[in-house]
């Protein structure tokens, strides 16, 4: 008998949705990386984070890298796409945090103009700790860069109104819904965003993120159900591209944080640091992520090369 | 294919004399086919009936053993491509590659950073299983006092043998057959020797071809012979092929149900580059994607803690929580006026707590009772995080005799224990911490700052 490869053919089809002026996201209609089976659709996207005030507690070889430009996000942000190219950046309002400089809406509405002004590449918003301040960043900001497809990360249970009104509604960029790592959480935040009244294709979904090792199993089999449920059984309402904020996550676990001092055989910190990042960005993209952010250039360049050689 | 009950039926004696346990043949029969009872079971059934049964209700992939004494290893055995279905059981195992073409040094920093990577996490120690011994000398000597050194040097590793050469290949079996390795090798011109090796020392035996195809009919050819104790491989060197390969084996096994393929695979990730990143990232994808050996050219605690760690999660039953120890945990240099903090023996629970006290840079304690494996509001709500269990805990772990301060901080979800604990440990004072772990490092600093 001769071997005869099975295939996998679904019904359903992820959304394309844009991100910025022509960056697209998903469009698939298959399984991740399995064009052996289908379209693929767009090829996964990379982005680097950028803060509105200088990190600390990033390993030395990366300051290294950004000392010159970290005290300044939009010369940062200028510096990190002629210099490593990724497909977006992700501007984090750390500044924002009550406990650091407690920043102000219209402040952040001012650096997130000068970044825009400085990149060819779309902006992704990211707010601090507190969803109630975020629901007032992301309001200002969306009102200062209107119709711009930016997408603002994010929006969740308790600011969904305020979020979805002012970045969906009000100001046409994009929401991203963000819930705990659970299928049905997940499908209830998006149909509240839809009912609100933001279209489907000006939506991005998180369904929440954590670094291998953390509960990672949930991450994984809550990207898995989504995928089979938006493919298989054809639910509208999942058929959203997925974006996954991986380096918030990865560089503070207990393995990058880690000096040599404390582990020491554990070798070099900032290694481990990249080494989980990849390993958790690769991981979220083989199970049903779109997009990834991450931190360290090096991180890019190793992802952007899995993703290369998985689909050329 | 699966046959169904009424099927088996049909082959059955149809006495009804219930000495299987069932009421009727029937009944017996509609149990077979779901796999949920042996053939066994029927007295009355022929010899060759059974056999035909016990190969129709066989798993669809084959569970197959390698190793020795506690070292002994299982894989395969899978039953659902995606593990919300059903748990992945039979976790995927590292190996680290070796040939006796490397040099003697090249050889001796392998050989070290493969020992040095040990460590516990969540109960379990951590090391490369596997040490893969490659020929490409084909020098027989050369070989043979490679493997002889790898096998001396490796305590912790069951070799693994590649090699296409069956005369090296038998000699080198011969070598360390008290370690249960695993012959690697199997091809279209070699495979009649190679499985009378494999078939003479009862091990398992790694068949490889260049595509699916070829590994088919290959496979199929050794069904010929009888030999069932198999991993399979394509010699895939681009990395979308062998993904490719690697679902599609699974893939036919499970959807298809042609056992042809029923067996687990091998992964070469160090072929497919030779960037220890890159490695690590196909490394992640064939932990996630159906890979049960995967075989890395080097490896260090950079490479292993992510690895290890992902591979922890991905080989969890969905229906059981994992559990940390209970115990008291010092973080940072933590010493008698140091805080004391209560979490939860939920695992997810535990990493989240103590990687944001390490954050915090404030040196700690965490105490971890027996909570019944829940997150911290399960486990109140079920009775397992109590007043009680938390003075049971800070006795026998000694917390007294480790710490001036009688302080200890619990979670803000479950203020409501506070005079619970204060009622079951005289002398203590309970300080309600912040209801999120990631509002940790501020509570602490705060915490320590008011003290002082």
């Amino acid at each position: 008998m001769a071997y005869k490869n099975p295939q996998q053919k679904f019904q359903g089809k992820i959304k394309e949705v844009v991100l910025g002026e022509g960056l697209k996201l998903g469009g698939e209609s298959v399984l991740p990386f399995y064009s052996f089976d289908g379209d693929i659709g767009n090829t996964p996207k990379v982005g680097m984070e950028v803060w509105d005030i200088p990190p600390v507690d990033w390993p030395e070889g990366l300051m290294n890298i950004i000392k010159d430009v970290a005290d300044d996000p939009a010369k940062w942000a200028k510096f990190y796409t002629e210099k490593y190219n990724p497909d977006f950046i992700t501007l984090r309002f750390i500044g924002a945090n009550p406990d650091t400089l407690n920043r102000s809406p219209e402040e952040c509405a001012e650096i997130a103009k000068k970044v825009a002004k400085n990149v060819d590449v779309p902006l992704v918003i990211a707010g601090c700790d507190s969803n109630e301040k975020n629901a007032r960043i992301f309001t200002k900001v969306a009102e200062a860069l209107p119709n711009k497809n930016y997408a603002f990360l994010s929006a969740v249970e308790g600011n969904y109104k305020e979020v979805g009104a002012a970045v969906g509604l009000a100001y046409g960029n994009l929401v991203v819904a963000e819930s705990s790592v659970d299928l049905n959480l997940a499908k209830q935040l998006n149909i509240l965003l839809t009912q609100l009244g933001v279209k489907p294709e000006r939506m991005l979904m998180n369904p929440g993120v954590s670094s291998v090792g953390y509960g990672f199993e949930y991450v994984i089999t809550t990207l898995d159900r989504i995928k089979l449920a938006a493919l298989e059984q054809n639910d509208t309402i999942l058929q959203v591209p997925i974006i996954m904020p991986v380096s918030f996550e990865t560089w503070k676990v207990k393995e990058s944080v880690a000096s040599k001092e404390d582990a020491p055989e554990w070798g070099d910190r900032e290694e481990r640091g990249i080494a989980m990042e990849v390993s958790t960005a690769v991981g979220v993209l083989t199970a049903g992520a779109n997009a990834v952010i991450l931190r360290h250039p090096r991180s890019l360049d190793v992802v952007r090369g899995f993703i290369n050689e998985m689909v050329n | 294919m699966a046959l169904t009950g009424m099927d088996i039926y049909k082959m059955l004696p149809k006495k009804n004399c219930k000495e299987c346990g069932f009421p009727t043949c029937l009944a017996f029969a509609m149990k077979l086919a779901q796999g949920g009872i042996e053939a066994e079971k029927c007295p009355y059934m022929s010899e060759e009936v059974k056999q035909k049964l016990s190969d129709a209700t066989a798993p669809l992939m084959k569970t197959v053993k390698f190793g020795y004494g506690e070292k002994t290893y299982t894989l395969g055995g899978e039953t659902v491509l995606f593990r919300h279905e059903k748990t992945f059981v039979n976790r995927n195992r590292f190996a680290v590659m070796f040939s006796d073409v490397m040099s003697e040094e090249d050889i001796n920093g392998r050989i070290e950073r493969m020992n040095k990577v040990s460590y516990v996490r969540i109960n379990e120690r951590m090391y490369v299983e596997i040490a893969a011994v490659k020929c490409e000398s084909d020098n027989k000597e050369k070989y043979l006092g490679l493997l002889k050194k790898v096998k001396d040097e490796c305590k912790d590793a069951v070799p693994m043998i590649i090699n296409e050469n069956a005369e090296i290949a038998k000699a080198a079996v011969e070598e360390v057959k008290d370690l249960g390795p695993i012959l690697y090798g199997a091809n279209d011109q070699n495979y009649e020797e190679m499985v009378n090796i494999a078939k003479q020392y009862n091990i398992l035996l790694g068949v490889e071809a260049n595509n699916l195809e070829e590994l088919y009919k290959l496979v199929e050819k050794i069904h010929a012979l009888g030999y069932k104790e198999l991993i399979l491989g394509t010699k895939a060197v681009s990395a979308k092929k062998a993904f490719e390969d690697v679902v599609n084996i699974r893939r036919t096994a499970l959807i298809t149900q042609d056992r042809v393929f029923g067996y687990p695979a091998a992964v070469f990730v160090n072929r497919l580059s030779k960037d220890k990143f890159l490695q690590l990232s196909y490394a992640t994808v064939f932990v996630e994607k159906y890979a049960s050996i995967i075989v890395l050219d080097d490896i260090d605690y950079s490479i292993a803690l992510p690895l290890f760690a992902l591979r922890q999660n991905i080989y969890t039953d969905p229906q059981r929580p994992m559990r940390v120890e209970q115990g008291i945990y010092r973080i940072g240099q933590a010493e008698e006026n140091s805080p004391v903090l209560v979490t939860v023996d939920f695992a997810l629970t535990y990493f989240i707590v103590s990687g944001e006290v390490e954050r915090s840079k404030v040196p700690s304690w965490v105490l971890v009772p027996d909570a019944g494996g829940y997150s911290v509001l399960t486990a109140w709500a079920a009775g397992k995080l109590s007043g009680k269990s938390i003075a049971k805990a800070v006795k026998d772990f000694g917390v007294e005799e480790k710490v001036k301060t009688r302080e200890i901080i619990i979670p803000g979800k479950v203020a409501v224990l506070k005079s619970d604990i204060e009622d079951a440990l005289p002398g203590w004072k309970v300080v309600v911490g912040s209801e999120e772990a990631a509002l940790l490092p501020k509570f602490l600093r705060d915490y320590i700052s008011k003290r002082a």
